[in-house]
């Protein structure tokens, strides 16, 4: 059993978790992932490790479906059945020279740690973070603190720049030159943004995010096609050199249980009232 | 074998053989003629003393026959189920020549599961020795290796990636085969021993190398459970699995009581199993009781099954239908399955195996529909720990290379099970963690 810390909604439906984790915090680093299953029924999700702190580690989900939805509904000092990793290998974090780092709604979760990494690693760092709107732009004085220099965008404009973070890429681009790109965010932004530095050969990083279960290698639910090769994302990733992925596929992988998802939640939905969980029989 | 009859056994996941009486188990314990040189034990790969536990199951003398059995197998429960006992203790017995050989395994289940209904717990009497020992997987082998050494006084830890300890004992194979309350309770009683079990422990992750190495020894027992693709086109498509995400989703997540359980498995009403082994067939017997028509594609003969008969008979019973002789060489479809595009095959010359190799022939396309697709074509060792232990040395198809008595390259670093053999038996796994544990005892005694 892991002990929730604390857990506060940052922006509507996208909630950051302190969970006491020592066999992950220990060891985490930038770019790797925990699974966690909320109890005795839960499913297995992955979430990324977002920042570590002394025995502690923080994840930032939203709340999309019934396990996150579950999991939004704890409170600090409520207890979590499994938590395993940290899984998944770090990401790449060396001396490049200059290095953006680009997360995209829940996506900027993600970003912080890996922008600080590469800070730590002599980098110059730019934070490129985008939400569709204000009230969603997450962790954004965390970015400003990790990064040299951080830019933002929402799509209708409410903050930053009104456009999309593959724009001020574009033009980061022009503007002097860049030695490695990190891109998180769902999977339709990742395919977008990485066009960008495709034609220029910039070296990116894109994690993804097929569906999982065991998350150590041994079921092939993660498997991604990167070139030509198979590979499971879980251990061989969860970052790849994004201009070898195949997002389409990962995107129909990540659609094949749309109609299971949508039963468990209108279940979770009408089980909640009864006392948060599912009711043993 | 009592077995259930069909209809009912294909609405529920329970045990399909319900076991012997004690009257049935004293019958059968007295066909057995106490041979002066019995073959059964050389038979068995842990070696029991098998006329031995069968005279005392004559004379009502149970608990006296589970101690016989204890001392050289600590999982009869699980072992009289899942053994493949007609290549192994039976098919030598001495009656096999005559009539059918003494039901051994069926014996063994019995007095185990009598001790298991009463929650005797096995103590564990021997003074501490202060000397720790690190196991890595809880599997068949871990679980023995551990017992065996906390039964010696050491102090044992084993971790363990999934959720929960057993391998592919809770993983793998099907409620209907091996029930899980009694690989829990066979569970219960090794941590008995004093043994602490961390599970959401990935070694090489979770633990690092070097923390490894602190313990005065280490026993690797992390099993075959990469699965294999074929490298057909179409297989991304949603609703192909391979036989071990099927059957995690199914047996460790409960997918069959989904929305109970949150994990959903895709319900398919026509599902294609490909492949021959006990793993096939159980992915098979669990699609039929999530209410499929199973086809079952073989590319050999069915005498060539590389299956228990029993379970082959048991999956005919329960209405899967074999296709032999064909292999596929497509997954057809769009977003989701729609079919497998076979060819048959030529057999030729014998291969490596002793089994006839097989040749596709030509133009002899056909297509079975199905809305699920599960390969079953084999497992590999899992890569993980030895990619994070690159002085361990490996051995062929990337196992953990070991010695006869399980020891690695690296000192105080041991191996056993499949990943020391490649996918292979519960017993086998059992008996090699049992050698490695005598080892590692001999070792930091001195
Ligand atoms: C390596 C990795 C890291 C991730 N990190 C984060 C993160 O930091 N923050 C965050 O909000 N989300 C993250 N995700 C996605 C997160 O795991 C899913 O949102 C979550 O599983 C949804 O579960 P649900 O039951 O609430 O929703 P569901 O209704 O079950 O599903 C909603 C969506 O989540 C995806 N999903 C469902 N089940 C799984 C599963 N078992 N594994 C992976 N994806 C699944 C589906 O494609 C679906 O589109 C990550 C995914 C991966 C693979
Ligand atoms: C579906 C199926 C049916 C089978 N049927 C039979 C049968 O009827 N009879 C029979 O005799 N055999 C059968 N087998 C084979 C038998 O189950 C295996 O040979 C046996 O389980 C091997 O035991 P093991 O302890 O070596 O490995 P496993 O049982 O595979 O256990 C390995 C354990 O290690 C864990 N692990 C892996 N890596 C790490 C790591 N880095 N850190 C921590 N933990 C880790 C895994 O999660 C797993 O729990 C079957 C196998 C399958 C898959
Ligand atoms: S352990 Fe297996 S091989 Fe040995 S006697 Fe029991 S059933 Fe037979
Ligand atoms: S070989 Fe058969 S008959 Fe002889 S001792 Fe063994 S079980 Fe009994
Ligand atoms: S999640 Fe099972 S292999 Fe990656």
């Amino acid at each position: 059993m892991y002990l929730i810390k604390s857990i506060n909604e940052l922006a509507p439906k996208i909630w950051q978790i302190w969970v006491n984790a020592p066999h992950v915090a220990f060891h985490a680093k930038a770019g790797q992932f925990v699974i966690l299953r909320i109890n005795e029924f839960g499913e297995r999700i992955p979430l990324t490790i977002s920042a570590i702190e002394g025995d502690d580690i923080r994840c930032i989900f939203m709340a999309v479906g019934k396990t996150t939805s579950a999991l939004a509904a704890h409170r600090s000092g409520d207890y979590i059945r499994d938590v395993a990793g940290p899984l998944g290998k770090p990401s790449e974090i060396k001396k490049y020279g200059t290095c953006v780092v680009i997360g995209g709604g829940a996506g900027i979760a993600c970003c912080p740690i890996i922008a600080r990494s590469l800070k730590a690693d002599g980098n110059v760092v730019k934070g490129i973070i985008g939400a569709r709107n204000a009230e969603l732009l997450i962790l954004e004085d965390e970015m400003r603190d990790s990064c040299d220099e951080l830019f933002i965008t929402t799509d209708d404009g409410s903050k930053g720049v009104h456009g999309f973070v593959s724009d001020i890429l574009k033009t980061e681009i022009q503007k002097g030159s860049i030695d490695a790109v990190w891109i998180i965010g769902p999977a339709i932004m990742m395919k977008v943004t990485s066009e960008v530095t495709r034609p220029v050969k910039i070296r990116t990083f894109v994690s993804l995010n097929p569906i999982m279960v065991d998350g150590t290698g041994m079921c092939g639910s993660c498997r991604v096609k990167i070139g030509d090769q198979i590979q499971f994302a879980c251990v061989d990733g969860p970052e790849f050199d994004a201009h070898k992925v195949d997002f389409d596929l990962l995107m129909k992988r990540q659609r094949a249980y749309l109609q299971e998802e949508k039963l468990a939640l209108e279940y979770h939905n009408k089980e909640q009232c009864k006392c948060g969980g599912p009711n043993n029989e | 074998m009592n077995d259930r009859p069909v209809n009912e056994r294909l609405k529920d996941f329970k045990e399909v053989d319900s076991g012997l009486t004690s009257d049935e188990a004293v019958l059968e314990a007295l066909r057995c003629i106490q041979c002066k040189k019995p073959l059964c034990i050389g038979g068995c790969p842990v070696g029991i003393d098998i006329p031995g536990f069968i005279k005392l199951i004559s004379e009502r003398e149970f608990e006296k026959a589970l101690e016989v059995i204890y001392n050289d197998n600590l999982l009869p429960a699980i072992c009289g189920r899942v053994c493949p006992q007609e290549n192994q203790c039976e098919g030598v017995c001495i009656l096999s020549n005559k009539e059918k050989g003494v039901a051994i395994g069926s014996l063994e289940r019995f007095v185990a599961d009598r001790a298991l209904v009463q929650k005797s717990n096995r103590k564990c009497s021997v003074n501490p020795t202060n000397k720790q020992i690190a196991i890595v997987g809880s599997g068949p082998a871990g679980l023995t290796g551990a017992a065996e050494l906390a039964k010696k006084g050491h102090s044992v830890t084993i971790f363990e990636s999934l959720h929960e300890a057993g391998g592919v004992l809770v993983y793998g194979i099907p409620e209907f085969r091996l029930p899980k309350w009694i690989v829990k309770r066979e569970i219960e009683q090794i941590l008995s021993l004093g043994v602490s079990l961390k599970i959401n422990h990935l070694v090489g992750k979770s633990v690092s190398p070097e923390e490894l190495l602190q313990f005065d020894a280490v026993l690797i027992a992390t099993g075959a459970g990469l699965p294999h693709f074929m490298g057909l086109p179409g297989e991304h498509l949603s609703g192909v699995y391979s036989a071990n995400e099927f059957l995690t989703r199914v047996n460790l997540m409960h997918a069959n009581d989904f929305p109970k359980y949150d994990t959903p498995v895709k319900q398919g009403s026509r599902t294609v199993v490909i492949g021959g082994g006990n793993v096939a067939m159980d992915a098979a017997r669990v699609a039929r009781r999530m209410g499929a028509k199973v086809t079952l594609i073989y590319r050999r003969r069915r005498d060539d099954l590389p299956a228990r008969n029993a379970e082959v008979i048991r999956a005919e019973e329960e209405g899967v239908s074999f296709v032999f002789c064909s292999n596929p060489i497509k997954v057809l479809g769009d977003e989701a399955v729609t079919g497998v595009e076979c060819l048959q095959m030529a057999l030729c010359e014998p291969d490596e195996s002793g089994r006839p190799g097989t040749e596709p022939v030509p133009g002899t396309n056909f297509v079975i529909d199905c809305d699920i697709c599960i390969q079953a074509i084999g497992q590999d060792p899992n890569p993980l720990l030895l990619q994070s232990m690159p002085s361990l040395k490996s051995g062929k198809k990337g196992t953990i290379a070991v010695d006869i008595n399980g020891k690695t390259s690296i000192p105080h670093i041991f191996a056993a099970g499949d990943i020391t053999t490649g996918a292979a038996t519960v017993i086998l796994a059992m008996g090699s963690a049992k050698t490695a544990a005598d080892e590692i005892h001999k070792m930091i005694s001195i």
